[in-house]
């Protein structure tokens, strides 16, 4: 192969270092107005009075909305008003909006809306909720529309609710000698990508509604603005620029819909919203948070024999994404194992918090940091070795996943493997846990994980080639650049299909949904998949018009011919041939006569063959692939004080096939680092009220350099047979196995199980000594 | 972004500068000082904090004096924290001031900002407070130098239309025997759970309570801390725990945490029972530290 | 120098070698005159608050968050943004070992690498570590930031 795989650097990293790639908030343009909001301090409360009038009374206020009832939003359930009309679910959630000549304008107006609440109950955590006599976040579940598929429980909190019921637990646990039980929980967080979210909207005078949107879901902003306010939804334009980072949080539509109300209220003007840091953190949807309860059972060779499991997911005051988020979480509820006997319910709960958006790995660092961290507590009562036990049980080709599908080679890759080079990265025979000096040890922990991509069935993805007249091909597809580089890879993949250099080929980054085909949303590490399959299909279109026309003009049949290096030529015969740039734009026979004409090329996917599942068992195909990895920590811990620094941090991975090894290494590395960060250090406060108390990147603190570990990372390539050159999503994989990997080399390290977030040393120290000792 | 507007002014003297305070005051424009800027704008921006005017001392010479004379460091109240840093002439004072935001900040961050800043930790005040120095601070009625322990309780206390020029520190403490430590609640970002600063000097007292101990041996451990409470400090009493030449170090310890002001910082950086762990694992590790020093 | 309230005042900011007159309020931060009236988009805002480094800019060879000045503070400075760097051996290492991925830290990342060049051209690790905690990575580990840093700061000894 000639492209795929080498490290070729990304089209816009010139831009990007020269400070002239744009975002949407670098879109400045005179006569426009600004947004800001009005956010609610409380987590939940009945709003008895809203008073604009000294708001009103700043020059250059052109309109407030606030205490209207617009129509309610949601992608599963339509529960959430775009602005809080009579109570507030969850502190941070829009009360109101200014519109104004400037920012400051808009800002001063807005700290002079008196709004008075009456504060209710909180619904504090996801367990609280579950209780029988907890305050109930939305009264009337069953009036709101909701798609099919989705089970809101009326009178609880309970938004949905999957279960998985896979062989017989009765046998499961007769077959059981070793048995653990433990209860995890962990509070919400954010994806705090650098970029603040940003919309610009307008409404035309021909009532086209024009978004601008720092977005990965272009279309779903078209879909839903069409959905919620029945606007023509060819009338409907979003545009996307580049994006500052999006991990997920970018995935929900909810500024867009302010934005569009914003505009409409001054007449369709041009309208900005940026958000601020704080409204980014918690207004806008956070990272879920989860509270579980799980029960694991194996025989004394260690193999696995039962698993009940209770996931209550945090979705927060509204559902939106949270219900599939949980759904996500069912599918793979397990490590990537044989298991024969599974029960799982998993909930997506109403609490006072913010509500969740995606975060990479939707839904699976979550369950995985409670899955193998009872793997851990399993072979420790067992006394196997960790990396033993997983061994015994990794998935194989002929086991069944827990909504029961049979798995092979191609589908689900090579769990021993990962788990094996694992083990010699991490020098795993020299022991895992070492005494360095007096007060310190080095510890190492691992753990494997599993990902399948449970998005919309009918998910697809369509991309257009054109060309220049020299030959060179430009790239148009509906992928969003959040930084994933996927376009690139996308230019990367042609260029080895046409066998061309990949500095002839142009990608439009920026998206525009009335030019661009349509890419489902970029999320769930689909682009280079569900896109590469697209764009294969696009540049096979391209083949065969070449090749059509070519075997007119050189008279050949077309199966003779072969493309490549800028030329259509005969295959047995390379010096004859056609130069591509000659008839791209159509042949020209020396008498002027033409024929052909420009050559488009189109090409799409669909996702094949996945299903709805079960209601009642869950049983079905969640989704194209899995991609399954191991994944460890070591770290120096100190026994007096219970601090630690992470040394290393190591993933193996099975992505099936580099396409591009520094962009693949990169992908993994930031997901690392963002996985121990979550773990190690990041969480929102909630106070008794549900307020939250660290709003800030001061507050709330992601990883910085230098306080990141060693990287280690190796591949495994256990190609996927529909996937383009092989090759699996692996976008979030870095991220899913670090905290349980952190956790369980923690919880070695202190001899005490760790099974809450974020590891910092104060839960050390509570889970070991601080319930007892108040004698200081 | 903030969101009022404000006057401007940067006066080049002292004198200019307290007699505008004094105007603006008496227009009710709630006039405040400028150093760094750094907090009034960030608390500005979320409004927490809110005033017409401004004076920016930033070019008030005195406020920039960076200088080692015979017997004393002079260091002005507008010196941005890296060059402090940079210069180095009090290490103890360095190392504290390293640890405070980060270095970029650092570089707008002043030393008089800092202390008479309202985020409570004010960490720049400790190694003042644990060495002779002195505070010269500016008013309507002229200029006045004063021991820190006078003026130092929790904040600086500076009467309405007084600002802090330089602080002031003897020569002979600049290079103690010293520790700096600051414990956060997870690796190396963010505001502290405590720093607790502590230095080695030499005991005037020494002399007359003398018996048989040889002069070297007795050395008397100052110390102060911030983080643990809502207010930076040193306390005579805990002093006088780490510094019983016939307890343990354990006991001197344990003497001490029973000693800690009340009430200790309960926030989600970290609980009280938490703290008080973490602050006498840092006693331990600063007296085991300075005895080898 | 003194200004009113609420008047906005025209003046001269030296920015990349240039001279630029804006219109500002003596409450205006410097990171948004940047932005907003001289269209200087490279430096970029993610909290406005100090936090995150995103924004900053070089005055007089020190690295400073520009949402953290006043646009008046900045007067009679040698103000250098991302825009005013051209081919310098930080930008083509942050390309060269893919430092980046989204990009939008990358600005502000480089303008502190660039001055941390200037004045340490042989930075220790310790240095090193200093001076870039003061600005948030989301996307990478840090790990190729380090590896583009280190290869320009080796490559001067
Ligand atoms: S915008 Fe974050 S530090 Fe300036
Ligand atoms: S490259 Fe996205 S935040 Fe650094």
């Amino acid at each position: 192969m000639e492209t795929i795989g080498k490290s070729i650097i990304r089209k816009e990293a010139l831009d990007k270092v020269t400070g002239t790639a744009k975002y949407t908030s670098d879109h400045l343009s005179l006569p426009m107005l600004h947004a800001k909001m009005v956010i609610s301090p409380y987590a939940h409360a009945n709003i008895t009075h809203i008073d604009l009038s000294e708001a009103w009374k700043i020059p250059g206020v052109r309109a407030i909305l606030a205490g209207e009832k617009f129509p309610l939003t949601g992608e599963e359930i339509r529960d959430r008003p775009p602005i809080a009309y009579d109570k507030v679910r969850y502190c941070g959630e829009v009360v109101a909006v200014i519109v104004a000549d400037s920012p400051a304008i808009a800002k001063r107006a807005s700290s002079l809306i008196k709004v008075n609440y009456e504060p209710l109950p909180v619904v504090n955590s996801p367990n609280q909720a579950y209780e029988n006599n907890a305050p109930v976040v939305h009264e009337n579940i069953d009036s709101y529309e909701r798609i099919k598929n989705v089970y809101p429980e009326v009178n609880t909190n309970i938004a949905n609710r999957t279960k998985i019921r896979k062989g017989d637990m009765e046998l499961g646990w007769q077959r059981t000698e070793i048995v653990v039980e433990a209860d995890f929980s962990f509070s919400p967080s954010d994806h705090a990508a650098m970029e603040t979210r940003c919309v610009i909207a307008e409404i035309r005078e021909d009532e086209t509604v024009v978004i601008t949107s720092s977005s990965q879901s272009p279309f779903m902003i078209k879909k839903l603005l069409h959905v919620y306010f029945h606007i023509d939804i060819g009338k409907i334009v979003v545009n996307v620029p580049l994006v500052g980072g999006a991990y997920g949080g970018k995935a929900s539509v909810q500024l867009e819909l302010i934005a569009y109300l914003a505009s409409k209220a001054v007449h369709g003007r041009k309208v900005k919203i940026l958000n601020s840091r704080e409204e980014d953190l918690i207004t806008s949807p956070v990272h879920i948070g989860l509270d579980a309860t799980i029960k694991l059972g194996c025989s004394r060779d260690g193999v696995l024999q039962a698993a009940e499991i209770l996931y209550l997911f945090d979705g927060g005051a509204y559902s939106d994404k949270a219900v599939d988020i949980s759904r996500a979480g069912a599918v793979d509820c397990t490590g990537p194992y044989r298991i024969n006997n599974i029960q799982c319910d998993a909930l997506c709960m109403y609490t006072n918090h913010p509500y969740a958006a995606p975060f990479r790995g939707f839904g699976h660092s979550e369950v995985m940091f409670v899955f193998e961290r009872t793997m851990d507590m399993l072979a420790k009562k067992l006394k196997m070795d960790p990396i033993e036990l997983r061994l015994i049980n990794a998935i194989k080709p002929g086991d069944t996943t827990p909504t029961q599908l049979a798995v092979n080679k191609s589908n689900v890759g090579n769990v021993s493997e990962c788990i094996l080079k694992l083990k010699k990265i991490m020098n795993w025979d020299e022991g895992s846990i070492k005494q360095v000096s007096n007060t310190k040890v080095r510890s190492k922990g691992i753990c494997c994980t599993w990902k399948n991509s449970t998005i919309d069935p009918d998910a697809s993805s369509g991309v257009t080639l054109t060309f220049n007249p020299d030959g060179s091909i430009n790239i148009i597809s509906g992928v969003v650049e959040i930084g994933t580089g996927t376009k690139s890879v996308l230019a990367q993949m042609l260029a080895e299909k046409l066998k061309m250099d990949v500095r002839q080929i142009y990608v439009q980054m920026e998206v525009n949904t009335k030019s661009t085909p349509d890419h489902w949303k970029t999320v769930s590490s689909r682009g280079s998949f569900m896109a590469g399959r697209a764009l294969l299909n696009a540049a096979d279109d391209i083949i065969r018009q070449l090749k059509d026309l070519t075997a007119c003009i050189l008279r050949c049949s077309k199966v003779d011919l072969e493309v490549g290096l800028g030329k259509v030529y005969l295959k047995d015969t390379p010096d004859i041939f056609l130069n591509i740039k000659d008839i791209c734009y159509g042949y020209m026979y020396p008498n002027g006569n033409a024929i052909g004409g420009q050559i488009i090329g189109r090409g799409t996917y669909i996702q094949r063959r996945v299903t709805y599942l079960d209601p009642e068992t869950g049983a079905g195909n969640p989704g194209p692939e899995w991609t399954v990895a191991a994944q460890g920590i070591e770290l120096e811990f100190d026994l007096l004080d219970y601090t630690y620094n992470v040394i290393r941090a190591a993933t193996v991975v099975d992505v099936g096939k580099v396409l591009n090894e520094k962009t693949a290494l990169g992908q993994i590395i930031g997901g690392m680092s963002m996985g121990i960060s979550f773990a190690g250090r990041e969480t929102f406060q909630f106070d008794q009220a549900g307020r939250i108390l660290n709003p800030q990147l001061r507050t709330y603190r992601p990883l910085r350099y230098g306080e990141h570990p060693k990287y280690e990372v190796e591949f495994v390539e256990t190609p996927v047979i529909d996937g383009p050159y092989g090759a699996r999503s692996a976008g979030e994989h870095g991220l899913i196995g670090m905290p349980a990997a952190l956790a369980n080399s923690l919880s070695a390290a202190a001899e005490v199980d760790l099974n809450q977030l974020p590891l910092i040393p104060e839960l050390i120290w509570k889970t070991k000594e601080g319930a007892v000792d108040d004698s200081l | 972004m903030i969101p009022f507007n404000f006057e401007y002014y940067k006066p080049s003297s002292i004198h200019e500068a307290v007699q505008l305070f004094q105007r603006l005051d008496t227009e009710e424009k709630q006039p405040i000082y400028y150093s760094g800027g750094t907090e009034i704008i960030s608390l500005a921006r979320i409004n927490i904090l809110y005033t017409k005017a401004i004076i920016d001392i930033k070019s008030i010479p005195e406020c920039n004096v960076l200088h080692l004379e015979k017997d004393q460091l002079v260091l002005g109240a507008c010196l941005p924290l890296t060059e402090i840093e940079e210069s180095n002439f009090y290490p103890l004072l360095t190392k504290t001031i390293q640890e405070i935001a980060d270095r970029t900040a650092r570089n707008k961050i002043t030393i008089g900002g800092n202390i008479c800043g309202q985020i409570f930790y004010r960490e720049a005040i400790l190694p003042f407070l644990i060495s002779n120095s002195q505070v010269v601070i500016a008013g309507i009625h002229g200029i006045k130098t004063m021991p820190i322990q006078q003026v130092f309780h929790q904040h600086l206390h500076l009467k309405k239309g007084e600002f802090l020029v330089q602080m002031i520190t003897e020569k002979a403490d600049l290079h103690l025997p010293f520790i700096s430590i600051k414990k956060r609640q997870q690796w190396d970002t963010g505001y502290p759970l405590i720093t607790v600063t502590a230095a080695k000097k030499p005991s005037s007292s020494f002399i007359e309570n003398s018996s048989n101990q040889s002069l070297t041996n007795y050395e008397r451990i100052q110390i102060a801390f911030s983080g643990l409470n809502p207010f930076p400090y040193r306390s005579e009493e805990i002093e006088r725990d780490l510094n019983q030449q016939h307890l343990s170090l354990e006991q001197k310890v344990d003497l001490a945490t029973s000693h800690l002001p009340e009430p200790i910082l309960d926030d989600f950086e970290g609980s009280a029972q938490y703290r008080k762990f973490v602050m006498k694992n840092t006693l331990q590790h600063v007296l085991s530290t300075l005895e080898v020093q | 120098m003194s200004l009113s309230e609420g008047m906005k005042h025209q003046f001269y900011l030296n920015v990349n070698q240039e001279e630029r007159s804006v219109v500002i309020s003596p409450s205006d931060i410097l990171l948004s005159v940047l932005r907003e009236q001289l269209g200087l988009t490279g430096s970029k805002p993610g909290c406005y608050n100090g936090d995150c480094g995103a924004c900053t800019i070089d005055i007089n060879g020190t690295p400073i968050k520009s949402c953290l000045m006043l646009a008046i503070e900045a007067i009679d400075k040698n103000i250098t943004t991302i825009e005013g760097l051209k081919d310098t051996p930080i930008q083509k290492s942050f390309v060269e070992h893919f430092a980046f991925q989204c990009g939008y830290c990358t600005p502000g990342f480089i303008m502190n690498c660039n001055a941390l060049i200037q004045k340490h051209p042989n930075a220790s690790d310790e240095v090193i570590e200093e001076w870039l905690e003061s600005n948030i990575c989301r996307c990478t580990g840090y790990k190729e930031i380090e590896e583009a840093v280190k290869s320009v700061l080796h490559s001067n000894k």
